[in-house]
């Protein structure tokens, strides 16, 4: 439904995205996952034909967004991290304002606005002006407007973000009742929101992806294995080494990486992360090896995220233009 | 064109959902009449003043009342133009609907086109009020009333064309004030840009005059109609809504 190829946005001073490339299939709630700064809400635009790509191409329901932008934009509904409301109308006139920009034909207005309204549980609010609802409301009408022509896809850009425990509980379920009819991407800089709403997750940062991966794998790799490097010296054969380290609790596997002159080094992949690597030192020296390494060899998919939101501030929110 | 309709009349509605509509309309009527209590002032006592020297009384009313009357009028249209135009799309830019519009499946002329179209729907309403005031000159006076509808295409056609150069100022900024004072600072050059013509005969002269909006609006004060300033008002017209889809098409690019 959704294929991204290169996706590349260029600012005078930065690379805001980064070469990305990826697909949603029909149906999938897919979240996009990164700090602030990572480059989501641009991606965003992109996909939904607010600005074009300076590289690279998008594909959106089937249509080109350089080359059909009009049948894409029919198409898609977007919610930008701000809700785009007009303050001085009402809900119901914004709604009907909204429907007939996105080309509902005049016949199915009413009954779009009924459902939409039903949806997001805005039959309280329709004579209130959008400008004096709370924030929880507004993002309620925020979404309403992304589905009010029925949109094959829905991209939201932080649909949870400045709402408290109890709205966003009621956003997500929301969101989640959605899938399956449409295909949603949506942006956060949470993991768990991922966990919760999402099947597949994009993450990026710094305007590079990362990952994509199911949520199911992804979070089991977050609750496991941390990638360790060995590197032994002392001992007679490499294999020794490896039965040795491959008994050490919380090793799940070792894999041998190089040899020179008798100095082995090893990949250790751990299941119960940092808490092996004393262990592991331990085996090596009490078998009268040398340790001349012992170091985390690549990210995982935890420190990733450690890092991901560590940089994350609450209310710097890029794409300002 | 369903969907340039579809934003005029949410810009119409947005203009009369705040006070900026009535305001100007109330402010514009009491101008309007004042300019007229005081041109009619001025000809009656002029009318009497020539009666007792042995003219004849009924002078004309369109010298001496329309044109003056009309002239003004113009004036005051440049200071409205920039209140009219300055929200169009800075205030669409600043709360970020904007992302709305440019996300819908319009195009961008349907958009430019409805937004201009409000702010002369707009302008045409403050217009029609000092409209009224020459309806009394034909309960009273006996005026050409050729002149009053050839004076009155001529301010719609230059308010068109100011109307259209605020619109596309008003896609440079996300803050209104800013775009309104650059609209006013245009509406004030082509207003005096006339002025040099007094003194001065140059070439340079001649080109300033010509791009000054007096210029093209005095005949019609005068009840001519001349294709040259009916083509140099739509020139300008076309050339703002121009602008503006280059504009916005600059922030596309940009944003
Ligand atoms: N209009 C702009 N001009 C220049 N740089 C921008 C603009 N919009 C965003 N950026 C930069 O692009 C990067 C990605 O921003 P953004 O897509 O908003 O990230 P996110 O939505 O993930 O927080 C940031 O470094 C931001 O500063
Ligand atoms: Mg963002």
């Amino acid at each position: 439904m959704i294929k991204a190829e290169g996706l590349t946005k260029y600012y005078p001073r930065t690379v805001a995205v980064d070469h990305i490339s990826f697909e949603v299939e029909k149906g999938e709630i897919v979240g996009f996952l990164g700090p602030n700064g990572a480059g989501k809400t641009t991606t965003m635009r992109m996909l939904t034909c607010f600005m074009p790509p300076s590289e690279g191409t998008a594909k959106v329901a089937g249509y080109d967004v350089q080359e059909q932008p009009l049948e894409v934009k029919k198409r898609v509904g977007y919610l930008p991290e701000n809700p785009p409301l007009y303050p001085e109308m009402e809900v119901l006139e914004y709604l009907e304002f909204v429907g007939r920009l996105k080309g509902v034909p005049n016949s199915k207005l009413k009954q779009r606005i009924d459902e939409v309204v039903e949806r997001c549980a805005l039959g309280d609010v329709l004579k209130k002006l959008n400008g004096k609802l709370s924030r929880g409301y507004q993002q309620r009408v925020g979404l309403a407007q992304a589905l009010i022509h029925n949109p094959d896809v829905l991209i939201l850009d932080e649909p949870t973000v400045g709402l408290d425990p109890k709205q966003i509980n009621e956003t997500r379920r929301l969101i989640k009742s959605l899938a399956g009819e449409h295909t949603i991407i949506l942006s956060t800089h949470i993991l768990p929101e991922v966990e919760q709403t999402c099947q597949k997750v994009i993450i990026i940062n710094k305007g590079k992806l990362i990952a994509t991966d199911t949520v199911e794998r992804l979070t089991q790799r977050l609750r496991g294995s941390e990638l360790l490097a060995v590197e032994v010296d002392g001992a007679t054969s490499a294999l020794q080494v490896q039965e040795r380290l491959e008994k050490v609790p919380g090793v799940s596997r070792v894999t041998l990486k190089s040899t020179t002159d008798h100095r082995y080094r090893f990949e250790v992949e751990t299941t119960k992360g940092a808490s092996v690597r004393p262990e592991v030192a331990r085996a090596v020296v009490e078998a009268g090896w040398n340790l001349y390494e012992l170091h985390t060899a690549a990210m995982s998919l935890e420190e990733i995220f450690l890092q991901l939101t560590a940089t994350d501030q609450p209310s710097a929110t890029g794409g300002d233009r | 064109m369903r969907n340039a309709w579809i934003l005029c009349k949410k810009e119409l509605k947005s203009y009369f959902a705040s006070p900026i509509a009535y305001g100007l309309m109330a402010f514009f009527a009491a101008i309007a009449g004042y300019f007229f209590y005081v041109a009619v002032a001025i000809f009656v006592t002029r009318s009497i003043e020539s009666q007792m020297m042995g003219g004849g009384f009924p002078m004309n009313v369109n010298e001496w009342v329309v044109r003056p009357v009309l002239m003004n009028i113009s004036v005051v249209g440049l200071f409205l133009i920039p209140m009219i135009t300055m929200r169009l799309f800075a205030e669409e830019k600043r709360s970020g609907t904007m992302e709305l519009l440019a996300t819908s499946p319009i195009r961008d002329w349907e958009m430019i086109l409805g937004k201009w179209l409000a702010a002369f729907l707009l302008y045409l309403a403050i217009l029609g009020i000092s409209a009224l005031n020459m309806l009394l000159l034909f309960l009273y006076g006996q005026p050409d009333a050729r002149p009053i509808l050839v004076g009155y295409l001529g301010l719609i056609l230059q308010a068109g064309g100011l109307l259209a150069l605020g619109t596309f100022l008003s896609t440079m900024t996300k803050n209104q004030i800013v775009a309104g004072a650059a609209t006013f600072g245009v509406c004030l050059l082509l207003w005096v840009f006339d002025w040099v013509s007094a003194y001065e005969t140059a070439t340079w002269a001649k080109v300033l005059s010509y791009l000054s909006v007096v210029t093209h609006f005095e005949p019609f004060s005068k009840g001519i109609l001349d294709t040259k300033d009916v083509i140099f008002y739509i020139s300008v017209i076309v050339l703002g809504l121009f602008l503006t889809a280059r504009s916005i098409e600059a922030l596309r690019w940009r944003a």
